[in-house]
């Protein structure tokens, strides 16, 4: 228990900053793939052919190829990318982008792919006919999305969101690989400087326990709470 | 876009693929046991029994796999005990790590399966086998766990999915499936967006292969 006190010998401070810092991490990428699915669920609902396809392959393929390699493609070809891009505006410079943001967005690339399904699954299962009582009731049409599609949809959406949550947090252990300090990676380096992994390694396993756990906690209270009246 | 280098690293990531296809399916072997022993321990009536199936399954279901090999990998390694025994010779491998945590994690999710497909079965069914006289024995192999099985193949087809996925965290323990090679490569041409682009679309393929495999089982096996 001395590995985990707080100050300069002890892991504490490190592991509760770490913490924040996964915390942090999957809050950003839930909602930057909140972002993506804002842009892809109407894609993926439009009567388009072209703009279905293009929607079709995005979640197909993001959900069909691992995590890591998105990371590892995001962190190795992003900063090379995006100096391409600069080159054309005449910017040669070398340009590191922040293993947060990179993290963050490929994460955000992830569940987006996820919340995308399940904003697209709760959509289709509202009863047509509430579309067309609000077609007939005359509302304006982002009136009639927020007031009357909205609210159903999130009751719907609520169970499955949790689960990409879920997902998402337990996808940001994977960030470790590009050196940003969350949970996974401090373990590593605690890990690696005391010789005495097993510790580290399960402590870091009740950490995301406790996440799981917590949010889990707070996810059905909302569920709760949107579920009222039915 | 460098052709050739596409070209050349074709070979050396599909034959990693085999072995990421070897631990898929040696943990998919084992984790459909593990999964299959403790749904029926979670359907057990006795509390204790189901309390410590429950457990099990929440705490592969709560933590990242990246955790649970690291544990296996790194953590195991420390105890000196364990290094006596013949199990050392199991957990040294790189390899035999990485299949004990995806086999235990895939474990924990088929459980889960299997158990709401259990308990989705219409009491009818087997109600019917009683009142024939048929013994409890063979309703649970002959109606139960057919008709379980059928039922949990949607759900188990994605699970084999996230496995196929899951194998990538391999490469974190030096094993040299797809991702691995991928990235030995990259680190030798610095030419990521090819290399990358190329094993995800390797995966991609496998993904679509398991997808029509289920999508065909469910069809086979469907009850009309």
């Amino acid at each position: 228990m001395d590995l985990l006190t707080f100050g300069k010998t002890g892991w504490g401070d490190e592991l509760f900053y770490a913490t924040l810092m996964t915390i942090a991490v999957a809050v950003t990428a839930m909602l930057i793939g909140f972002l993506f699915s804002l842009i892809f669920t109407p894609l993926k609902l439009s009567n388009n052919k072209f703009l279905n396809f293009i929607a079709n392959t995005y979640t197909t393929v993001i959900r069909g190829v691992p995590e890591l390699l998105v990371i590892y493609l995001l962190f190795f070809g992003g900063s090379g990318a995006i100096m391409y891009v600069a080159s054309i505006f005449g910017y040669y410079e070398y340009i590191e982008i922040n293993a947060f943001i990179t993290g963050s967005v490929a994460i955000g690339i992830i569940s987006g792919a996820y919340s995308t399904e399940v904003f697209r699954g709760a959509i289709q299962s509202i009863d047509k006919g509430q579309f067309e009582a609000c077609k007939v009731l005359g509302f304006k049409r982002h009136i009639y999305f927020l007031k009357v599609i909205m609210p159903q949809m999130l009751r719907l959406a609520i169970p499955n969101l949790s689960n990409v949550w879920q997902i998402t947090l337990k996808d940001t252990s994977l960030i470790s690989v590009t050196g940003l300090v969350e949970i996974m990676r401090q373990s590593y380096i605690a890990a690696g400087s005391t010789r005495d992994p097993l510790f580290f390694y399960s402590f870091a396993a009740v950490l995301y326990l406790m996440l799981t756990f917590l949010s889990m906690k707070l996810i059905n209270k909302l569920e709760f709470k949107y579920s009222r009246g039915f | 876009m460098d052709l050739d280098l596409m070209l050349t690293s074709l070979p050396k990531l599909l034959s990693a693929a085999v072995i990421t296809l070897k631990l898929l399916s040696v943990s998919l072997i084992i984790g459909l046991l593990i999964g299959f022993i403790f749904a029926v321990l979670r359907l057990n009536k006795n509390p204790f029994i189901n309390k410590f199936a429950y457990g099990y399954s929440y705490l592969f279901r709560g933590t990242p796999l990246l955790v649970q090999i690291f544990i296996i990998y790194f953590g195991l390694g420390q105890i000196e005990w364990l290094r006596q025994t013949f199990l050392w010779v199991i957990l040294k491998e790189p390899y035999w790590c990485a299949i004990i945590a995806f086999a235990l994690n895939t474990g924990a999710y088929t459980s889960e399966i299997l158990r709401s497909a259990f308990q989705t079965i219409k009491p009818g069914i087997i109600e019917a086998g009683k009142s024939l006289g048929i013994s409890n024995k063979i309703i649970l192999y002959k109606i139960q766990i057919p008709v379980a099985i059928r039922q949990s193949l949607p759900a188990y087809g994605n699970e084999i999915i996230l496995m196929m996925k899951g194998t990538s965290l391999a490469s974190t323990v030096t094993l040299m499936d797809i991702t691995g090679v991928a990235k030995h490569i990259v680190s030798t041409t610095y030419k990521p967006l090819e290399v990358f682009l190329l094993a995800g679309g390797i995966y991609l393929f496998m993904t679509f292969i398991i997808h029509n495999l289920i999508k065909y089982l469910e069809k086979k096996y469907s009850f009309q």
